[in-house]
């Protein structure tokens, strides 16, 4: 679907994803670069610019990381242009070492810094809540509470961000980024600019405390400007029993819960879009309203502590207040907010009790949840990430000496559960599969002596896997690396990296070959089809076998999902009825109890294996571990 | 049709059933009709065999959160019968109305033989207990016989549309089917779309 329809007339009303949203405002801001390293819930910013990059004349990329996607889009900044920088939570770990010094080296155009956070881990490995950033580099903090406000703040952001010169930073999350909702388009900027780097400016941090002390005189400026501005808002009586104090989607919740209990004439509802630095004015006068505050909120409690700060330093003027929020224990420290989260803590503040539903709907779905069993997350059909590690855990069973997986962050991450057998033993930031690998290498001198094999993906291997494969080079440690290369960053939607030839707005560039590198490095190498389990095998043993030095392994098949896409299934796959002797074997169902593709099925009717037809897309790989050759592969002609 | 100030939609199912389109195409079908709509999808991972949800959220007057408060589902579209329950569990209510999909797609712990994956007559009796009404539609089944599974999500779509529980009908769905769909897939989708529509005569 089109997202960003070029040719919808400004005052049309779309429905928009946060994400589209956010992109949309930063085109009518009239912004010139845009780049950004993929991340859930994130990467919608850049893949929908990227879509219309050619016809706006935009520039688009996918960075090699989150660190070089900031410095990319600084150097528009530097010049003149406005430019916008989009990652998930984890990626601003990577770039915060450019941003904490970026705020004190200030820009010309206007640089919008998007960080999607993910509240509850839908998809990341951690919670993280990035709004210290901007209370850490004393940089604005923007959050949108709707849809049509993601756009809105994103246009506006710009012009913040040219006021001060400096870094506007937005924090998304995954209920306003990657939700749908209403959204009114505006006009397009047509604004035309050329880039200029002015020589006589020395973009340095240096006088640093200077420089510093400057950025405090600028977020008192932004205190002033924050005070009339739209995206902060009061709705409620006069003088109401609580006040709640609300930033992003936790708005929107707030309301559905005070309108279904009713309260709407007792509870008022000051919701805040300009989280860091809070208009002190807006939050006393409210805060005089009334004695009880809640506050709400996701993740950590960073709202709270900037309202209660307030709160103290005005304590002459407004009295004391009584809080309620995460530190209370009224809203849950941890997980993303809904409307029964803030229903509770009504509840309890207000001793109003509220019911969804009667005692006996509540016993049946008690009764209900007996039935239904987990959908635990595996690897897809076909997927050639299963065969990898079917190769690895059997050559580190044969190997025998306790070794195991040093795991890394994409799709092959689900070697944590039982579709990749619990294999991956760690994991953590992007690229520490390889790092704690040659750590691990190192422990043989104290009595080590479990191998391990460290495990990355082609988006990752250029993300953050080269240093310490260059670490465990320059230290001489005893690594195996497989590098799971499907030819995509597929766990967040396929977009471009440096492995692949084509960039983000779809131009042809040089890919960079793995292989090559890792020679360069000074690594033994080798390539594998996963689909060739006897083979992949036998090359991951012998460079178990192999003490000296580092290893690499390139695991290569292009991922099942962008092959299906390009090609049509090559085998169809069947089991054969005679063949298979089902409970009789004493394989103990081995294709679908041990080898866990979702396309093959027990059939409990005849007490054999059977391929689900809707399920299975025809690898094939299946065929080659059934010890009585029952599961058939055909060449589809 | 008179529509409450809150209306919520569950799409329920499992990665790879083509959840998400449905529930946008359902929604943009409301904003021309000039509803608020909101949608939250909880996917992330889900394209690797996980329970995807889609909450559609409708409103004449206002824009709600992207996630249904509890008990407050309306109607509940399940793609694959499991799924039904899971979402019933904590949105469902004595007034909801089920259109469910019976074909089941085995969790992977399920063809593991660890966990069962319960008989067809007890996941009825549960849903039904959880409903106000049901409907069951074989859309896996029909999207076979037009050789592309996947279409079970239009089949449906037209069941939902047929039963005229929305304040929209097929040509409103078409014309937002067909900015959507690139040429060669319009008639296939539409197709769909009617077969989920003649199989109301039936399960009336």
């Amino acid at each position: 679907m089109p997202a960003i329809n070029l040719n919808d007339e400004p005052g049309k009303e779309l429905l928009l994803m946060g994400n589209q949203a956010i992109a949309r405002g930063a085109l009518e801001a009239g912004v010139k670069v845009c780049t950004g390293y993929p991340g859930t819930p994130s990467s919608d910013i850049i893949e929908n610019l990227a879509e219309i990059a050619q016809k706006m004349d935009i520039y688009v990329e996918w960075s090699a990381n989150e660190k070089v996607a900031l410095e990319v889009a600084t150097a528009a900044a530097f010049s003149g242009l406005r430019a916008i920088c989009t990652m998930k939570q984890n990626g601003l770990n990577v770039a915060s070492d450019s941003l904490l010094n970026l705020n004190l080296i200030g820009i010309e155009g206007g640089l919008l810094l998007v960080t999607c956070d993910d509240p509850s881990a839908h998809s990341s490995t951690n919670e993280e809540d990035t709004r210290h950033f901007s209370k850490i580099a004393d940089l604005p903090l923007l959050e949108p509470a709707t849809f049509n406000e993601a756009k809105e703040m994103a246009k506006w952001a710009f012009d913040i961000s040219e006021d001060i010169k400096n870094v506007c930073m937005m924090r998304g999350v995954t209920r306003i980024s990657h939700a749908r909702g209403n959204v009114t388009l505006g006009e397009l900027s047509q604004k035309e600019k050329k880039p200029y780097f002015d020589r006589n400016i020395q973009r340095i941090t240096f006088p640093i405390v200077q420089k510093h002390n400057l950025l405090h005189e600028k977020l008192a400026h932004l205190e002033k400007i924050f005070q009339t501005c739209q995206f902060n808002k009061y709705e409620g009586p006069q003088r109401p029993d609580l006040l709640i104090i609300t930033c992003g989607s936790s708005w929107l919740y707030s309301q559905e819960a005070v309108g279904l209990m009713g309260l709407q004439g007792s509870v008022g509802i000051l919701k805040i879009g300009t989280t860091f630095p809070l208009p002190p004015e807006t939050i006393i006068k409210h805060l005089a309203i009334t004695d009880k505050i809640l506050i709400a909120e996701e993740v950590d409690s960073f709202l709270e502590g900037n309202v209660k700060e307030l709160a103290v330093d005005f304590s002459k003027q407004i009295g004391l207040k009584e809080f309620f929020g995460k530190k209370s224990g009224h809203i849950p420290f941890s997980g993303e907010m809904n409307t029964d989260r803030i229903i509770q803590a009504l509840s309890r503040i207000l001793d109003f009790p509220y019911e969804s539903r009667d005692a006996e709907y509540e016993a049946m779905t008690q009764n209900a949840q007996k039935l239904v069993p987990a959908r635990v997350l595996g690897f897809c059909p076909g997927c050639p990430h299963r065969a990898s590690y079917w190769s690895i855990k059997n050559a580190l069973q044969l190997d025998d000496r306790k070794g195991f997986v040093t795991g890394d962050i994409g799709c092959y991450h689900l070697a944590r559960t039982s579709a990749g057998w619990n294999l991956l033993k760690t994991s953590g930031a992007m690229g520490s599969g390889t790092g704690l690998s040659s750590g691990f290498g190192k422990l043989e001198r104290f009595g080590f002596s479990q191998p391990t094999v460290a495990v990355c993906g082609d988006s990752t291997f250029f993300h953050a896997v080269m240093p310490a494969l260059a670490n465990a080079i320059h230290s001489s440690s005893n690594v195996v690396l497989a590098i799971l290369d499907n030819s995509a960053t597929a766990m967040t939607g396929f977009q471009s990296h440096p492995g692949v030839g084509k960039n983000a707005m779809g131009e042809n560039v040089t890919p960079i070959d793995i292989e090559n590198v890792c020679r360069a490095f000074g690594a033994k190498v080798e390539v594998t089809d996963p689909f060739d389990l006897e083979a992949t095998k036998l090359k991951l043993l012998q460079m178990l076998d192999d003490p000296e030095g580092v290893k690499v392994l390139i695991m290569r098949r292009k991922c099942a999902l962008l092959s299906q896409k390009e090609e049509k299934c090559p085998f169809k796959v069947y089991v054969h009825e005679d063949k298979c002797i089902g409970e009789e074997c004493g394989c103990n169902r081995f294709c679908t109890r041990s080898f866990r593709c979702p396309g093959l099925i027990w059939d409990t009717k005849t007490s054999k294996a059977k391929i689900d037809e809707v399920i299975c897309v025809g690898c094939g790989v299946c065929a080659d571990i059934c010890p009585e050759h029952a599961i058939v592969r055909e060449e589809v002609t | 049709m008179e529509f409450k100030n809150a209306y919520n939609l569950i799409i329920a199912g499992v990665g790879g059933q083509g959840n998400v389109l449905v529930s946008q195409l359902i929604g943009q079908t409301f904003i021309e009709k000039g509803y608020f709509v909101t949608i939250g999808e909880t996917y992330g991972a889900s394209q690797r065999g996980g329970a995807v949800m889609s909450h559609i959220r409708i409103s004449p007057k206002t824009q709600l959160s992207p996630l249904i408060p509890k008990g407050k589902a309306d109607i509940l579209i399940a793609l694959e019968p499991i799924e039904a329950i899971r979402v019933l569990i904590p949105y469902g209510n004595p007034y909801v109305i089920g259109l469910i999909n019976t074909r089941p797609i085995y969790p992977v712990d399920v063809t593991a033989g660890l966990v069962a994956y319960p008989e067809m007559k007890e996941i009825k009796e549960s849903i039904e207990s959880l409903c106000m009404r049901v409907y069951y539609i074989d859309a896996t089944e029909k999207a076979l016989k037009m050789d592309s599974p996947i279409l079970a999500n239009m089949i449906m779509m037209g069941t939902l549309i047929e039963l005229e529980l929305l304040p929209f009908n097929y040509s409103d769905f078409y014309e937002i089917l067909s900015v959507n769909f690139d040429e060669e897939k319009i008639e296939l989708n539409a197709k769909a779309i009617n077969e989920g529509r003649n199989a109301v005569a039936k399960i009336r």
